[in-house]
């Protein structure tokens, strides 16, 4: 599971207001290689909750200076936009859990992929 | 559990345990793997992806972020790796999944039933294709919750998934017309619009359906692709938007008792030369039970 993808997700239990940003617990982490494509990253970068990933790059341990709050002007800052880049779709977490902030309850990740398939009373 | 000649995959969705079971009966790791290798089905799937990406009328030339809802193992994600874009893949079968993962797409996976609704924040998508998953949604043994709970439950939640103007481009192949009237209901319900998009109407082998969806802003419909010596009387387009008709029954006539019903039956008193009241602001009004 790619960070970009975690900063969309949240908790579709019914009943659960503020299922938003789950928390990594992750096991194992892996960092691959993928093409850096400007335009991808600056179109993408005001879709983001630039909080939410800044927390989910520190608990996985990654944040390596990026800034808390986004900078104006980024599209202009290439090395900005590399360092998102990574962070967004380099770094990859393959097993642990993603926790609901509100109920607790656990999606497990395996292999990269997080199981979202709910119960029978959610 | 071995039923001949397939096995239950171990991952059986816990809410319906209907088709979707058959559904992993049928792509279990081996069938999965088959599937996955088949030229044929590889040559189908990609081009059905490609007619999709299509009718999405993405810009040009801009890398866009798209959903793959029913990606199975990667076939049409590939596609759109292809062409530039990254995509999410949400599948429900584990082992259509693992192939994915090891034809090593470069889309990322969830492991979901699309029924419960997508896990996203609203706004993200700038497209959403599915290709031969949708009538999954259709069909339910007793047990489980409705057809139409879990499609409005997907649609709405697509509907919000979506950036506004953005399209979701469904390739399916309808069982009959009550299917194809169940799911534009629930999509209609959820705040689509947009319509069918027919390819080759008069073949039966080449006939494809594409169900374009509109999130927001109500687009043109593509048209359909026919070959050239067809006769142009087949359209090849239904489009439906918001607007409300009224209802007629199979035999095409109106509901007994309903205002359509009452002012047909005046006109017919009327031609038949009967003193009939003239019609006011109050004719076939609802009258409350105890009138």
């Amino acid at each position: 599971m790619k960070l970009l993808t975690h900063n969309m997700l949240t908790s579709h239990v019914q009943g659960v207001i503020k299922g938003y940003p789950l928390i990594i617990k992750a096991t194992e982490v892996k960092v691959n290689e993928l093409e850096f494509s400007a335009p991808f990253v600056s179109r993408m970068i005001p879709k983001l909750e630039w909080s939410a990933l800044i927390q989910a790059a520190e608990w996985l341990g990654q944040s390596q200076d990026l800034p808390s709050t986004l900078i104006p002007d980024y599209e202009k800052d290439e090395e900005f936009l590399r360092k998102v880049h990574r962070i967004l779709l380099e770094v990859e977490v393959v097993e642990g859990c993603l926790q609901c902030p509100e109920s607790g309850r656990e999606f497990p990740i395996s292999k990269g992929v997080p199981n979202m398939l709910l119960i029978e009373d959610e | 559990m071995y039923i001949w000649p397939y096995t239950v995959s171990a991952v059986v969705c816990h809410v319906c345990k209907c088709v979707l079971v058959l559904y992993l009966q049928f792509y279990n790791e081996q069938e999965a793997k088959k599937y996955s290798q088949n030229s044929r089905m590889i040559e189908i799937q990609t081009q059905m992806s490609e007619r999709a990406v299509e009718l999405l009328s993405l810009p040009e030339d801009q890398p866009c972020y798209l959903l793959d809802v029913g990606c199975g193992s990667g076939l049409s994600g590939d596609y759109l790796s292809e062409a530039g874009h990254y995509w999410v893949g949400v599948d429900i079968s584990t082992a259509m999944l693992d192939v994915a993962l090891q034809r090593d797409v470069e889309g990322d996976l969830l492991l979901g039933d699309m029924g419960e609704g997508l896990p996203f924040r609203p706004g993200m998508f700038d497209g959403c294709i599915s290709i031969s998953a949708l009538q999954w949604l259709c069909n339910a043994d007793k047990k489980t919750h409705s057809p139409p709970k879990r499609l409005y439950r997907f649609f709405s939640t697509l509907y919000s998934s979506l950036a506004r103007g953005a399209r979701a481009v469904f390739q399916i192949y309808p069982e009959n017309s009550e299917q194809l009237e169940l799911i534009t209901a629930q999509a209609m319900k959820a705040g689509f619009t947009g319509g069918m998009v027919v390819d080759y109407p008069n073949s039966s082998k080449a006939k494809k359906f594409f169900l374009c969806l509109f999130a927001g802003v109500s687009g043109v419909l593509p048209k359909g692709l026919c070959s050239e010596s067809t006769d142009r009387g087949v359209s090849n387009q239904a489009q439906f938007t918001a607007q409300r008709s009224r209802f007629k029954n199979m035999k095409g006539k109106s509901v007994k008792k309903s205002k359509d019903w009452i002012m047909e039956k005046k006109e017919r008193r009327r031609r038949q030369g009967k003193d009939v009241r003239a019609d006011t602001k109050y004719t076939a009004r609802h009258r409350k039970p105890r009138f």
